[in-house]
């Protein structure tokens, strides 16, 4: 994560769905919940989200059916017009965007994944990931080269020439990652991208989807309704309720601090440990003393050191510098679950 | 939570106002046998009719003469005209540009049969090139490829104007919101009332008909384009937008290509639609198959006209197997470096068979035409055989003793009594029928349209058609709901009726007519029956239909309630069913309404009778105000009927 400029911004979003949203969000009261939205007629996709993806970050948008993060997300592309506030990407107003320059958006920036796969079924593997490109104007064979490039990339070689109901499941989804990538897009948004498939391949699909990302190195905005996912892939992590963010950090921060009850519910059965490192631990006004552990460590992976070690406090480094000490009795409390 | 659906059930208010509709109805009826019934009560005096005719009359001739559309279309028939000349000559030689015609009966059969197993393996192969292998020994190839030439171009235009209107109707609500009610009276207007327009408009013979095909082939086309429009994923419609799609793009790539099986449905049906009004147009001076079965018909040629028939439904039923096998072929891939031939292996083959028969006909004559007299056409034995057999004395007293039966007991009877129902009566026990089934809405408008016959001066018509119409399908009923509810019984046996019942529904309409001449001869009992046969078809279909889709959980529960069959046929199987059930009902008597005006043919008292002569003349007005007549009968029962389904599938709670 760094400091500079967000790539995408968006401040104060609201999209409601409706008869008159416009009308109804500019003399609506500040304090109406979903509930009472809905009562009027109206559903609150989005209510008031401010929120920052930074270059290179994977920011991971996690919520239950229907708490709003596909309709999020789709905004973020312009697939939805939000009914109030501002989205920007890299800078750019996306809402005051021509038709023209929108496509132009589309076509150069951004690649998305959608669930169901959203393949073509009249388009070979091969013509399916060609297609963006082809939108763009790009002649067949450079378009070609690239597709092939691409299909090899997902581990999708030798099955150019297959249509889509000749794949499984796993092997549409590959396709449909290939084809997002094919335009080379900045930004990267991937919709619940492996929910529709078994939890075997599933697991698989995510290792996958880990290696790219160390290869290609993105900015990516990925929905999932699964808490564990969510652990195993993030940056940082939006929890989404009723259209709301109720919390967005690191799963570190997630899991040792969870901001409102319904966070807390989730991160209950989490295995702690497995998810808190020790750079977060980490007090820098303890020197501690010893050999030190890295700042990446799981509380987890450190579990026989805490165990046998005897120091009150361990020095953690980032990189080889000192930046402080973690409390061995904290990481202990972490390690055996206790509240 | 479940939600509770708001469903009314037929309130008592609604009962009694129909028990009250009805009531009055018979008391006026009554009156009427009684004598003491004044006669303006009775049918509305003439003098109080308005001139509709006239009216209608006047408004054509403005938009014909004074608007020039007269001009404008003449003008499009010059274009048409050239066209089917041009097909004309390729495909049965007729002696226009460019002079390269006909082809050889041998290299379409030939093609037919290449294209049967590109698209549905051997069984389409041999049905391809037998139907045409028939049609050419049987010695009607000229006449069939008249037909054909008018098809191939009366088919492709209604599929493009077909698809353009329901892109459209599916991108803008307003073209939606005009273009349906049209397309719901086009449906139930009568056949007849396409052609005289077309003849004025077109000139008679092939454009007109060509014109009118066109036109009765559009409507199925814009529903199924608008269908498959509409259900394309959102996924696959936002994976196009993230591609960067502009608006076209989308249309072209994403859109059509995902709906392209309701597409093509939508091309199946306008084959078939193409296929049964052109052998119809025969009315209007359209020569082919259809001229030919007409005149056969009406000179009760038995024989020839049952070879005729056999060719038609061998033509109806190839073109729709064919049609609907391209709606399920997907495309295949191909291993890498597989040749260009042998990626177009059908291609090449057809080519090769259409230039190699082609070939052949220089040298051996007889493969490019069949003369006079070299067919095998058993047209006189045939009708030597049926007649024959007519006249065995058991089959002769068997068809006898019906005729008389339904004419004396039946038929006749139900026709009085229902002309001799007063005006006013009659629309109230429609109207008690409309308020029982639809609701207060569906009364209204029930009142409105039969009231609207009532003024257009054709009552007594009206009601010989509506009579027949009610007289067959009630006798339909009694025959097709047992077959139905027998056939569902068991798997293999609706399988086996389901597709009787689908082979049946492609036959173009005019061929019902043939069995019921050749049992009934050219009577009102003939007319009864053509209808009883093509009304029968849905409901049979829409019986097995709906007795076999009730869930299984619920006949396994009746079972394990420990039902007997009949017990659970009665009880759980035939209410759930129900609402299918009216759909069959509703489509019979559709279907009825379009029989009973073809049946004129056999000479009928009906407006079907009095359309039939409009053709004759120029008499667009009077051609207008009995279409309508026909149109509004028919759309009062489609809409209550339908009404009445709908509403009882939300209150069962069946999708």
């Amino acid at each position: 994560m760094s400091t500079e400029r967000p790539v995408i911004s968006c401040k104060n979003v609201w999209k409601l769905f409706g008869a008159d949203p416009e009308k109804y969000l500019a003399k609506m009261s500040s304090d109406m919940s979903f509930d009472d939205m809905r009562e009027d007629g109206y559903i609150a996709g989005v209510k008031d989200v401010s929120l920052d993806v930074f270059k290179g970050e994977m920011l991971v948008i996690m919520g239950l059916s229907g708490s709003g993060k596909s309709t999020l997300v789709r905004c973020f592309s312009r697939l939805h017009e939000i009914t109030g506030g501002t989205i920007e990407v890299d800078g750019q107003d996306i809402m005051s965007l021509p038709e023209k320059d929108l496509i132009d958006l589309r076509r150069s920036k951004m690649g998305m994944v959608f669930q169901s796969f959203g393949l073509l079924p009249h388009r070979s593997v091969l013509d399916n990931v060609a297609f963006p490109l082809e939108m763009r104007g790009q002649d067949k064979h450079t378009r070609r080269a690239r597709a092939l490039e691409v299909i090899k990339l997902v581990g999708l070689e030798g099955r150019e020439e297959y249509f889509p109901r000749e794949l499984s499941g796993g092997q549409q989804q590959r396709v449909g990652i290939a084809r997002s990538l094919a335009i080379e897009p900045d930004i990267w948004f991937l919709d619940e991208p492996f929910s529709a498939l078994d939890p075997l391949i599933r697991r698989e699909m995510q290792d996958e989807f880990l290696r790219l990302q160390q290869l290609l190195n993105k900015t990516i905005v990925f929905i999932t309704h699964d808490f564990d996912e969510a652990l195993r892939l993030a940056d940082r992590i939006a929890i989404m309720k009723d259209g709301a963010v109720e919390q967005c950090d690191t799963p570190d921060q997630i899991v040792l601090h969870p901001a409102t009850e319904y966070v807390r519910k989730f991160t209950e059965d989490i295995d702690k440990a497995r998810v808190v490192h020790a750079g977060v631990l980490a007090k820098a006004d303890q020197p501690g003393t010893g050999d030190p552990v890295d700042t990446g460590m799981t509380v987890h992976k450190l579990a026989r050191l805490l165990v046998n070690d005897k120091r009150d406090f361990i020095p953690v480094t980032r990189d080889g510098a000192s930046i402080g000490a973690m409390s061995r009795s904290e990481a202990l409390d972490i390690l055996l679950g206790a509240e | 939570m479940v939600a509770i659906p708001s469903v009314t059930r037929t309130p008592m208010t609604r009962n009694r106002t129909a028990i009250w509709l009805l009531g009055i109805a018979i008391v006026l009826t009554i009156l009427q046998y009684s004598g003491v019934l004044p006669a303006w009560l009775h049918r509305i005096p003439d003098a109080m009719i308005p001139p509709a005719a006239i009216w209608l009359d006047v408004f054509f001739n403005f938009v014909k003469d004074d608007l020039g559309l007269l001009k404008f279309t003449r003008f499009l028939t010059a274009g048409l005209e050239n066209v089917l000349d041009t097909s004309g000559n390729i495909f049965y030689g007729k002696r226009r540009w460019p002079n390269l015609g006909p082809i050889p009966w041998t290299a379409i059969a030939g093609v037919a049969v290449v294209v049967g197993y590109y698209l549905g393996g051997w069984r389409l192969a041999v049905l391809g090139g037998g139907t045409f292998i028939w049609t050419a020994l049987i010695g009607q190839w000229k006449i069939a490829m008249e037909t054909m030439s008018v098809l191939v171009v009366a088919a492709p235009l209604a599929f493009v104007i077909g698809l353009s209107l329901g892109i459209a109707a599916w991108k803008y609500a307003w073209v939606d919101k005009t273009i349906k009610p049209v397309l719901s009276v086009l449906q139930t207007l009568p056949f007849f009332t396409y052609l005289l327009p077309a003849v004025i408009f077109f000139k008679v013979g092939p454009t007109a008909g060509a014109v009118a095909t066109t036109i009765y082939a559009i409507p199925p086309m814009i529903l199924m384009t608008t269908l498959g429009l509409q259900k394309v994923s959102p996924e696959v419609v936002e994976a196009g937008k993230m591609s960067g799609c502009s608006k076209f793009q989308m249309l072209r790539h994403v859109y059509i290509p995902s709906a392209r099986t309701e597409i093509l449905v939508g091309v199946n049906q306008v084959i078939m639609l193409c296929l049964a009004m052109v052998v119809l147009t025969a009315f209007i001076g359209m020569p082919g198959l259809g001229a030919k079965l007409l005149a056969m018909m009406g000179s009760f040629k038995l024989g020839r006209s049952f070879e005729i028939g056999v060719t038609i439904v061998l033509l109806a039923v190839t073109l729709d197997r064919m049609s609907k096998a391209w709606v399920v072929k997907q495309p295949e891939h191909f291993e890498k470096g597989t040749s260009w031939v042998n990626r177009h292996k059908t291609l090449v083959l057809a080519i090769a068979v259409f230039i190699g028969f082609t070939l052949l006909s220089f040298v051996l004559p007889i493969a490019g035409t069949i003369g006079r007299g070299q067919d095998f056409s058993q047209g006189k034995e045939l009708d030597n055989l049926i007649k024959g057999f007519l006249a065995i004395d058991i089959v002769q007293s068997i068809t006898y003793g019906i005729r008389y039966f339904l004419n004396v007991w039946i038929l006749n009877p139900f026709r009085d009594f229902m002309l001799s129902i007063p005006t006013p009566a009659m629309i109230m026990v429609v109207a008690a029928f409309a308020v029982w089934l639809g609701g207060k809405r569906e009364g209204v408008i029930a009142v409105i349209f039969f009231g609207l016959v009532a003024l257009s001066g054709w009552w007594d018509r009206s009601i010989i058609t509506l009579y027949s119409v009610l007289a067959a399908v009630s006798i339909a009923m009694l025959l097709g709901i047992p077959i139905g509810v027998l056939a569902a019984r068991s798997d293999k046996w609706s399988q086996r009726v389901l597709l009787a019942c689908d082979t049946a529904q492609t036959f173009p309409s005019f061929i019902y007519l043939i069995p019921a001449i050749m049992l009934f001869g050219i009577t009102a009992t003939a007319v009864v029956g053509s209808i009883l046969i093509f009304a029968m078809v849905p409901l049979i279909r829409y019986t097995i239909e709906g007795l076999r889709t009730v869930p299984p959980e619920m006949t396994e529960a009746a079972d394990m309630a420990g039902a007997t069959r009949m017990q659970k046929l009665v009880n759980v199987q035939l209410p759930l069913a129900l609402p299918t059930m009216a759909v069959g009902f509703n489509q019979a008597i559709m279907f009825a309404f379009f029989m009973v005006i073809i049946a004129a043919f056999i000479g009928t008292q009906d407006l079907g009778q009095e359309l039939q002569r409009t053709l004759a003349g120029t008499d667009l007005g009077k051609n207008f105000v009995l279409g309508i007549c026909v149109s509004l009968m028919a759309l009062t029962f489609d809409l209550v009927i339908m009404k009445w389904a709908a509403d009882k599938k939300k209150a069962l709670g069946l999708p």
